[in-house]
C-alpha cells in the first residue's frame, strides 16, 4: 500500500473521486451562475458573462449620474446629539427678550391653548433647526416664515436654548391612562413604519425629534397630513414623509390624541 | 487498552459538568419566553443566558467530549500508549480556562451577543478570545490525533488503520479545518474591533466566514456519534458491523463535502451571489448521503445482530433485538431523531423552502432536534459504554439508564415539534419576549407552553444522567476487560490505499472549500467601504 499509487489517474479511487467532485462543481456551477440567472426575465440580463458576474455577486455600482437637485429647498441643518445641549446664562436671557414676539402664540411661558406648538421644555436643536428651515424655506408657514427671515443665527439659538430652559407644563388634557396606541409601541413593520417611541421618547429618543408630550392634538395631526400630503418637506431623509404616508387616518389620530394626553 | 484513565476522565466529567450547567440556563430559556412566564424579567438577562447556553454547548461541551473520546479511541484501537500526554493535559487545561476566561464578560452581561457572535454586534474582548483558548485546546487534540496515527503507521505499514481511529482523525481534520473560518473573523475582524483598534467592521465578510464554521461543525459534534453508531453499537448488541469500508467511505464523505457548504446559512444575506448559494446547496445535498449510507450499516449491523439471537422473518426481527440494552435503545432512539432532524435539514437546505422557515423557531426546532438530540443521546450512550473502563467500577443501574434515555428522546420530542410548528407560524428566534396577548401570535402561546415542559423533561432526564455517572464513581470495583471495538462482518485483509489514508481527502476538502469559497470571500475583501460602525453591547450610552 504505498502513497505513490494513490494519486495516479490509473487508480479508480484517485480518478472517480476527484473527477465527481469536479464534475459536480462543474455542473452546479453553471447550472447556478449562467443557466438559471438566464431564466430569471426580471435580471435583464446581457449574456453569459453578465449572467456569471450577477450571479457571482459582483457588486453593479450604478453610474455616477449628475444629481438632480430637488424643486424645493431643503433642509441644511446638521443635527448631532451634542447640538444646544450646553446651558448658557447669557444665551438664555437674550432668548427670554427675543421670545417676547413669540407668546402670542406660543403663550408668555411657551405654552398655549392656540393650537400652536408648546415650547417650554423642547429640545433646543429642534426649535433651532425649525427656525432656520422657516428662514431658509425648507418650511413654509405664512405666520412663522415672516418671523424667522430676519432672525440671525445666534437670535435663533437663543430663542431655542430659552425655551429649552423653561419647564414643560402638563396640558390640560393630560391622561396619563390611555392606552398607547400600537403604533407608538411597536410600529407597523410590515409597512415599514418604526414605533414613533423608538425617537420621540419613551422607548428612545433620538437627536433631531421633538418631545411630543402636551402637544395640541390639532398640531399634531396638521403636520402628520402636511408630511404625508408632501406639503411639508423639511424632515431629513424623508423620515418622516415614509412613515406619515404610510399611516392611516385612525393611526393619525390616535397619534395625535395620544400625545395630547401625555405629560 | 486505557492507559491514561484519568486524562479521559477529565475531558468527561468537565464536559458533563458544563453541558448540566448550561442545560440549567436551557430550561430556564424555555420558560422565560413562554406564556408561563409572567414576572417578566430583563430581558438582557435571556440574551446573556442564550450566549452562555450556545457557548457552553456549542464549542466546551462537544469539544471536550470528542477530544476525551479521540484519546479513548486512540489508546483502545492502536493498542499503545499515547503519544503526547502532557500536550493533551495543556490541551484541557487550555480548554478549562478560555471557558472561565469566555463566561466572565457573560455572566457579566458584557457580551450578550450569542455564541453566533452577530457582527457588527461587539462584546467584551475577553469573549472572544476565551473561545479563541478553547479552540486552540482542541487544535492540540487535532495535532495529537494525527501524530498518534503517524506513528502508528510507521509501526504497522501493512496493516488497515482501524475503524474508530479512521473516523476519528477524519473529525478531528474536519474540525482542524472548519475553525479556521471562526478563527479568522475572530482574530482579523472581531477581536480587534473588541480591543478598540478599529470602530468599523465588516460584517457581511464576517457572516461568511463564520458560515465557514457553522455548518460544518455540526459534524464535528457529530463524528463521535457516527463512531459510536459504527464501533460501538454493534458490539454492545452483541453483534458484528455490516461493513467496514462502508464506514469509511462515509466519514471521508464528511471530511470532503461537509465544510464548503456554509453559505446555506446565509440564504437570506445579500452579500453572497446567488450562484454561490446554489452551489453551496447542492453540496448540503450531498451531505445527505453518507448519513443515508450510515443508516443503512447501522440498521444492517442491528439485524445481524438479531438474527444471530434467533431474530426470525422479514421485520420480526426488530422484536429479537436487546431492547434492554442502553446501546441498543440510545441508537434506536438516535435514529428516530436523525430521520425527523435529517427530513427539516433537507428544507433548510432548499434555496425555495428555507425562504419560508429562515430565522425562525423552526431552525431553533432543527439544530436541537439533530444536536441535542440524534447526538447528545449517543455522547450519553458513550459514556454508559466507556465508563466501567475508566473508573475500574462496574456501572449496572441499567433501569435508571433506560429512563433517563426515553426521558431525554421523549422530553427532546416534546420540545422541538412545538418549535418546529410556530416556526412554521412564523415565529422569529432570538427573542426574549413575545406579547401573546396580541391576537397575531396568541395562537402559537399554546404550543411554546409545551415545548417549556420539553425543557423540563430534558432538564430531568440531564439529572439523571449525571446521578448514573456519580454512582458509577462509588460503585464496587469491577474489572471491565480491554475495551473493544465492533469487528466487521468481514474483516478485509488488504484495504484500498485510499480508504486508508487522508491526502486525496483533504486535497479534495481544501480544493473545494477554494472553489466554493475562494470568490464570496475575496470579493468582500476586496470591495471597499462595505465596513460598518461596531455596536458594542453592554457599553454606556
Amino acid at each position: 500500500m504505498s502513497e505513490d499509487e494513490l494519486y495516479s489517474p490509473r487508480n479508480p479511487w484517485f480518478s472517480i473521486s476527484v473527477g465527481v467532485t469536479a464534475a459536480i462543481a462543474v455542473l452546479s456551477a453553471i447550472v447556478g451562475l449562467i443557466w438559471l440567472p438566464l431564466l430569471q426575465p426580471n435580471l435583464k440580463l446581457a449574456g453569459i458573462w453578465d449572467a456569471i458576474c450577477s450571479a457571482a455577486g459582483v457588486p453593479n455600482l450604478p453610474r455616477p449620474a449628475a444629481a438632480v437637485p430637488p424643486a424645493f429647498k431643503t433642509s441644511n441643518v446638521v443635527v448631532t446629539p451634542e447640538m444646544l445641549t450646553r446651558q448658557d446664562q447669557v444665551s438664555i436671557g437674550r432668548g427670554a427678550t427675543l421670545a417676547q414676539r413669540c407668546a402670542i402664540c406660543h403663550g408668555p411661558q411657551g405654552v398655549s391653548d392656540a393650537n400652536s406648538p408648546n415650547l417650554a421644555g423642547q429640545y433646543a436643536a429642534v426649535t433651532y433647526k425649525e427656525l432656520n428651515d422657516f428662514k431658509t424655506g425648507a418650511r413654509v408657514n405664512v405666520v412663522m416664515s415672516p418671523f424667522a427671515a430676519n432672525m440671525a443665527d445666534q437670535d435663533m439659538r437663543d430663542v431655542a436654548l430659552y425655551y429649552a430652559y423653561l419647564p414643560r407644563v402638563p396640558s390640560s388634557q393630560v391622561n396619563p391612562n390611555l392606552p398607547a396606541p400600537a403604533i407608538v409601541v411597536t410600529g407597523a413593520p410590515m409597512r415599514n413604519i418604526p414605533p414613533c417611541g423608538s425617537c420621540h421618547g419613551e422607548i428612545d429618543i433620538k437627536a433631531g425629534s421633538p418631545w411630543l408630550g402636551g402637544q395640541s392634538a390639532v398640531y399634531i395631526k396638521a403636520q402628520l397630513q402636511a408630511f404625508a400630503s408632501g406639503t411639508r418637506r423639511n424632515d431629513i431623509s424623508e423620515q418622516m414623509r415614509n412613515i406619515a404616508r404610510q399611516m392611516t387616518a385612525e393611526e393619525i389620530d390616535q397619534v395625535a390624541r395620544y400625545y395630547e394626553a401625555q405629560p | 487498552m486505557l492507559i491514561n484513565k484519568r486524562l479521559i476522565l477529565a475531558h468527561f466529567w468537565l464536559a458533563f459538568i458544563v453541558f448540566g450547567a448550561a442545560l440549567v440556563l436551557g430550561a430556564w430559556q424555555m420558560f422565560e419566553r413562554s406564556p408561563l412566564n409572567v414576572w417578566h424579567f430583563n430581558p438582557e438577562f435571556y440574551y446573556r443566558s442564550v450566549t452562555a447556553h450556545g457557548t457552553v454547548m456549542g464549542y466546551v461541551f462537544p469539544t471536550l467530549v470528542a477530544m476525551g473520546f479521540g484519546y479513548a479511541i486512540s489508546e483502545a484501537a492502536l493498542e499503545r500508549p499515547l503519544v503526547g500526554r502532557r500536550w493533551a493535559w495543556a490541551g484541557i487545561a487550555l480548554v478549562a480556562i478560555g471557558s472561565v476566561v469566555a463566561m466572565i464578560p457573560v455572566s457579566l452581561g458584557l457580551a450578550s451577543v450569542l455564541y453566533t457572535f452577530y457582527p457588527p454586534m461587539i462584546g467584551n474582548a475577553f469573549y472572544y478570545i476565551g473561545v479563541v483558548l478553547v479552540v486552540v485546546g482542541s487544535w492540540i487534540w487535532v495535532a495529537l490525533m494525527s501524530i498518534n496515527l503517524a506513528v502508528w503507521k510507521r509501526d504497522n505499514r501493512d496493516k488497515p488503520v482501524p475503524l474508530a481511529m479512521f473516523a476519528n482523525v477524519a473529525g478531528s481534520y474536519l474540525w482542524g479545518w472548519t475553525a479556521v473560518g471562526a478563527a479568522l473573523e475572530l482574530i482579523f475582524q472581531i477581536i480587534p474591533t473588541a480591543l478598540g483598534l478599529t470602530t468599523t467592521i465588516d460584517a457581511g465578510l464576517a457572516r461568511v466566514f463564520f458560515s465557514w464554521t457553522l455548518h460544518a461543525i455540526v459534524y464535528f459534534w457529530l463524528i463521535p456519534t457516527y463512531i459510536a453508531y459504527y464501533t460501538i453499537f454493534p458490539r454492545a448488541i452483541g453483534g458484528r458491523l455490516y461493513s467496514d469500508a462502508m464506514g469509511r467511505v462515509a466519514f471521508i464523505m464528511f471530511v470532503v463535502v461537509a465544510m464548503p457548504i456554509g453559505v446555506h446559512h446565509l440564504f437570506a444575506d445579500p452579500q453572497v451571489g446567488a450562484g454561490f448559494k446554489f452551489m453551496q446547496s447542492v453540496f448540503t445535498g450531498l451531505v445527505a448521503l453518507p448519513t443515508l449510507l450510515t443508516v443503512f450499516t447501522i440498521c444492517a449491523s442491528a439485524e445481524i445482530a438479531s438474527r444471530l439471537r434467533g431474530g426470525r422473518g422479514a421485520f420480526g426481527w426488530i422484536g429479537a433485538l436487546p431492547w434492554k440494552n442502553p446501546i441498543m435503545l440510545a441508537t434506536a432512539l438516535s435514529l428516530v431523531m436523525l430521520g425527523f432532524g435529517g427530513a427539516g435539514g433537507l428544507i433548510n437546505m432548499s434555496y425555495q423552502l428555507n425562504t419560508s422557515i429562515h430565522n425562525t423557531q423552526w431552525i431553533t426546532g432543527h439544530f436541537h432536534l439533530i444536536f441535542g438530540g440524534a447526538i447528545v443521546i449517543m455522547y450519553f450512550a458513550i459514556a454508559y459504554d466507556l465508563w466501567p473502563h475508566l473508573t475500574g467500577r462496574t456501572l449496572d443501574s441499567y433501569g435508571m439508564m433506560r429512563t433517563q434515555l426515553w426521558l431525554w428522546f421523549i422530553g427532546m420530542i416534546v420540545t422541538t415539534f412545538p418549535w418546529h410548528y410556530v416556526g412554521i407560524l412564523g415565529m422569529p428566534r432570538r427573542m426574549a419576549f413575545y406579547d401573546y396577548a396580541n391576537p397575531a401570535i396568541a395562537p402559537q402561546a399554546f404550543s411554546v407552553v409545551i415545548s417549556a415542559f420539553g425543557g423540563l423533561i430534558l432538564l430531568t432526564s440531564g439529572i439523571l444522567f449525571l446521578i448514573v455517572l456519580i454512582r458509577g464513581q462509588f460503585a464496587p470495583r469491577g474489572e471491565a476487560g480491554a475495551y473493544s471495538f465492533a469487528i466487521p462482518l468481514h474483516m478485509p485483509a488488504r484495504i484500498p490505499v485510499a480508504l486508508n489514508s487522508f491526502g486525496l481527502w483533504l486535497a479534495l476538502m481544501i480544493g473545494l472549500t477554494i472553489v466554493n469559497y475562494g470568490y464570496p470571500i475575496g470579493q468582500l475583501m476586496a470591495v471597499k467601504n462595505t465596513s460598518v460602525p461596531a455596536v458594542y453591547v453592554g457599553a454606556s450610552r
